[in-house]
């Protein structure tokens, strides 16, 4: 990366990397407390107050719940840093390869979902910029706070009524054979919908926005003026300055984007972290719970990284920008 | 006010919205009073039955009628709500001047604090938190005002160090009133304004959490009548009738369009300057 050359650049890498580390440590010492505040005596809490005296003792003794609490503290912290989440209470398997076996679904619901948003976001929105006060632009204007404003899961139900039960289009549950790409898409295509729905609305708004900011700067004006044609200044050159804003949001959109999916598979029936989260709960299966939310927490806090990290580099001015507003926030 | 009022009800979309929110304000207050039908009476000779003049929007899989259970969702709703973004707001905004106010050691960790809160997708963070403590009304509003804090703590914090240059501070601290008194009564006052429309804001949000985890049975215990208990009770009767469902669905989301889409009018009446610049 050429930015690393500058010293500003490099100190802010570091800061920022060094953030990322501070906010997993922490995110992982509140899910440690979250273990260690259960109310009550966590073996009945746990395992229900069915569970045998015998049995609550050997699961105490397995789950090192009878160890001093700085020294639980350092095994999970020991445990996880090894990728070690943990065992299930109910069946012994691995915490991690539970995980690890339901993340693919809900990544890939929700990269379906971040792509059919900026597919059909992207267009709406530099149209509505180009045809200011059309019947398209204010119709937009409304649509797209009500596609924000309803929460995921409303539409997910709404869109199965609609098209699964009234009009049974689409399948209503699971995610399909295993082996047929095209049914797994086929049943990709609601859900991933109900998801998108929201962010079609927001990125549509923001790259609006941002274009029609774009096209009353000076750069625009310039090339207008060398007469440069007017499909070549919008796609090539505002839309790309237009962009840097709705990666940004897209980035931190991640989370809200990620509880949503969560919503959306259990309404769907589909297999993935959502379902794990729900039947862990279901089951007051605190390991996989735990581990479930840790996942998603590394996600987030990765791809946060990685957005934010990405734009700086891609943008010049804020690379700059650091050099000469160091220090303040 | 008035000048806030009228500038609100000039546009459609906000004439809509506080129409929405007044009703269903009025909706909250009164369901625990007047209680046409009371929304837990159980009548199974009269399961799913469609709107009409005895039942308005119809019954549920118990024969219960849905007009009075979603009233009574609108209380539960709106105390989860206004519950939760009361602790956010006075403990954001304690936190957010502290740490514009304090040396860097102590502004620090309250920042850190903020990003570690802030990185957990809010409805995650909920969910943990409700496996360990239980789930019930309080322990919902309380950890989605958790969720919150960073977000006014940021906007305080950001609005104080802002504030703090204003000629009319230095004038204070020339006169020599003491840090608390100008945090308290200078400070204070001039921040607010953001920090209210924010509130505003992120009441649908809050609606919108609760009604998820209430729809996973992590919210309000049955029977207790929430927005999310009631669309999780007509979607585990889907095959049966799509009526209820369809019902408590369309109520939260024209609940969270209309507080969205006041919430945008108040912010354009107030301060037009927060809208987002991108």
């Amino acid at each position: 990366m050429r930015g690393l050359a500058n010293a500003p650049m490099a100190r802010y890498l570091v800061s920022r990397l060094g953030t990322t580390v501070l906010i997993i440590f922490g995110s992982m010492l509140v899910l440690f407390s979250l273990s260690a505040i259960v109310p009550g005596d966590p073996a009945t809490t746990l395992l229900g107050p069915q569970a045998t005296p015998e049995y609550a003792a050997q699961f105490i003794e397995k789950m090192g719940l009878n160890l001093p609490i700085h020294e639980r503290l350092f095994l999970f912290f020991g445990n996880v840093l090894t990728g070690n989440l943990g065992e299930d209470v109910i069946t012994g398997r691995r915490v991690t390869d539970m995980v690890l076996a339901a993340l693919p679904y809900t990544v890939a619901l929700t990269i379906a979902a971040i792509g059919l948003a900026v597919l059909v976001g992207v267009p709406l929105g530099i149209y509505a910029a180009r045809n200011q006060g059309s019947k398209l632009d204010t119709l937009l204007a409304f649509t797209s706070v009500a596609f924000i404003a309803i929460p995921g899961f409303v539409v997910a139900i709404l869109l199965l009524v609609i098209f699964a039960i009234w009009l049974p289009w689409f399948p209503v549950l699971g995610a399909g054979d295993a082996n047929s790409i095209v049914d797994q898409v086929y049943r990709m295509i609601l859900p991933a919908t109900a998801l998108a729905i929201g962010w079609v609305g927001m990125i549509a708004r923001l790259v609006r926005t941002s274009l029609l900011e774009v096209l009353g700067s000076d750069f625009i004006r310039t090339s207008r003026a060398y007469g440069l044609p007017e499909r070549k200044i919008v796609y090539k050159y505002a839309l790309k300055n237009a962009a840097i804003p709705t990666v940004a949001v897209l980035g931190m959109g991640i989370g809200r984007l990620l509880g949503g999916a969560v919503l959306v598979e259990i309404i769907f029936s589909r297999p993935g972290l959502g379902r794990l989260v729900l039947d862990a709960i279901s089951t007051r299966n605190f390991p996989v719970l735990q581990g479930v939310v840790l996942v998603v927490v590394l996600l987030f806090t990765l791809t946060n990284l990685v957005v934010d990290l990405s734009y700086t580099a891609l943008d010049p001015r804020i690379r700059r920008g650091m050099a000469r507003t160091r220090g303040a926030t | 006010m008035s000048r806030v009022l009228r500038s609100i009800v000039a546009r459609p979309s906000g004439a809509f919205a506080l129409i929405v929110v007044v009703t269903i304000c009025a909706m909250s207050f009164l369901a625990p009073v007047i209680d046409l039908q009371l929304p837990n009476k159980i009548n199974v000779t009269q399961r799913f039955e469609l709107p009409s003049a005895a039942h308005w929007l119809g019954t549920d899989h118990l024969g219960r009628d849905l007009f009075s259970r979603l009233m009574h969702g609108t209380t539960v709703a709106m105390s989860v709500a206004l519950s939760a973004i009361a602790i956010a707001l006075t403990l954001g905004t304690i936190l957010g001047i502290i740490a514009a106010e304090s040396p860097a050691r102590w502004e620090r960790p309250i920042l850190i604090i903020f990003d570690v809160i802030a990185s957990f997708p809010s409805l995650v963070l909920a969910l943990a938190f409700i496996a360990v403590l239980g789930p019930g009304l309080w322990n919902v509003a309380i950890i989605i005002a958790i969720t919150l804090v960073p977000h006014f703590g940021r906007v305080a914090r950001a609005q104080v160090l802002s504030v703090r240059e204003q000629p009319y501070i230095e004038a204070e601290h020339i006169l020599g009133a003491s840090r608390s008194r100008i945090a308290l009564m200078h400070t204070l006052p001039n921040i607010m304004g953001p920090l209210v429309i924010l509130a505003s804001m992120d009441i649908p949000v809050v609606i919108a959490i609760e009604a998820g985890l209430s729809f996973i049975g992590l919210g309000v215990r049955p029977p207790l009548a929430s927005w999310g208990t009631l669309i999780y009770d007509g979607f585990a009767y889907i095959n049966q009738s799509t009526v209820p469902v369809i019902v408590s669905c369309v109520a939260l989301g024209v609940a969270t369009l209309g507080f969205t889409l006041l919430g945008e009018a108040l912010r354009d009446a107030i301060d037009p300057r927060m809208r987002p610049a991108t």
